[in-house]
């Protein structure tokens, strides 16, 4: 499996870690809200196909990326930057 | 406080630094390696947006102009620079003392400043064979077109973190952790015996 990072090009998937699932939404940290943040722990789509994921480039430039990954095939869809918007940045 | 001078820095290949022609060499020698020793190695950082302004310091203080693009790298002789990760670059330079001149002009409004000088260690692999060699450790293209002169590339041989940079057209400089330098090292020196081998 390739993942192709926005930095380094190509590269083998040794070289990332895998961060979590890209669609969790981190409640704000003073929110009590109990059941949006037993949503985030816990609530997994799952999807048998197109998966929002969030990898680091561990082994390489060391960048956070959001990757589309069909979980069926392994195909990557996409790769981008994480930093920029995307609703999983700043997750702990 | 009076600069005091710094020790004499130790080589951690040097129980396992045998220079000499090594390996199968009968037919010539295809590789040549060496421990650069570099007096400065740093790793620069910018805030985000601040990566122009980074790149200008590194210009005036070290004279190299960083191309475009990522990874983009020069060299000149007696110091090197290239980025290794959005906004993170890596300067080499022969003398010490360079960390002196870049922490008064990076300011905390720029980005980071960081002294690997004795954190790294510098080693250079060149020759007809060298992107052979290369090959065998690290699952990237060496190829020039894909990976031009003065250009640097992160990646990782069995978890030691390298930096490359190409220094010409059959030579590449490999910088690794110090801990891990003698490891590596071993392992390029036994990599390349099949090819044949000189250490300088």
């Amino acid at each position: 499996m390739l993942i192709t990072c926005p930095y380094c090009g190509p590269r083998d998937v040794i070289e990332f870690t895998y961060q979590g699932d890209g669609n969790r939404e981190r409640p704000q940290p003073a929110s009590q809200d109990l059941d949006a943040w037993n949503a985030y722990v816990y609530d997994r789509l799952n999807p048998a196909g197109d998966h929002n994921e969030i990898w680091q480039h561990s082994g390489g430039c060391r960048a956070h990326l959001r990757v589309v990954r069909n979980t069926i095939t392994h195909e990557i869809l996409s790769t981008a930057f994480a930093r920029g918007g995307h609703k999983a940045e700043g997750r702990s | 406080m009076a600069e005091q001078p710094l020790p004499e820095r130790q080589s951690p290949l040097e129980p396992d630094y045998h220079p000499g022609s090594h390996g199968n060499f009968e037919h010539g020698v295809d590789v040549i390696l060496s421990e650069t020793r570099p007096g400065s190695i740093l790793q620069l950082g910018a805030w985000p947006g601040e990566e122009k302004r980074l790149i200008e310091v590194i210009r005036k203080v070290t004279g190299l102009a960083l191309p475009d693009g990522a990874g983009g790298g020069a060299s000149s002789g007696a110091r090197a620079v290239f980025g290794f990760a959005p906004g993170k670059f890596t300067v080499v330079d022969e003398a010490e003392g360079l960390a002196a001149t870049f922490a008064g002009v990076i300011t905390p409004a720029i980005g980071t400043l960081t002294d690997l000088s004795h954190g790294r260690t510098a080693i250079r692999i060149a020759g007809p064979k060298a992107e052979w060699v290369m090959a065998k450790f690290f699952a990237i293209d060496f190829a020039l077109p894909a990976f031009p002169l003065g250009a640097g590339r992160s990646t990782n041989h069995h978890d030691i973190f390298a930096q490359i940079q190409r220094s010409g057209a059959d030579q590449f400089d490999i910088y690794v952790f110090r801990s891990f330098a003698r490891s590596f090292w071993k392992a390029l020196c036994h990599a390349s015996e099949e090819v044949g081998y000189e250490v300088q």
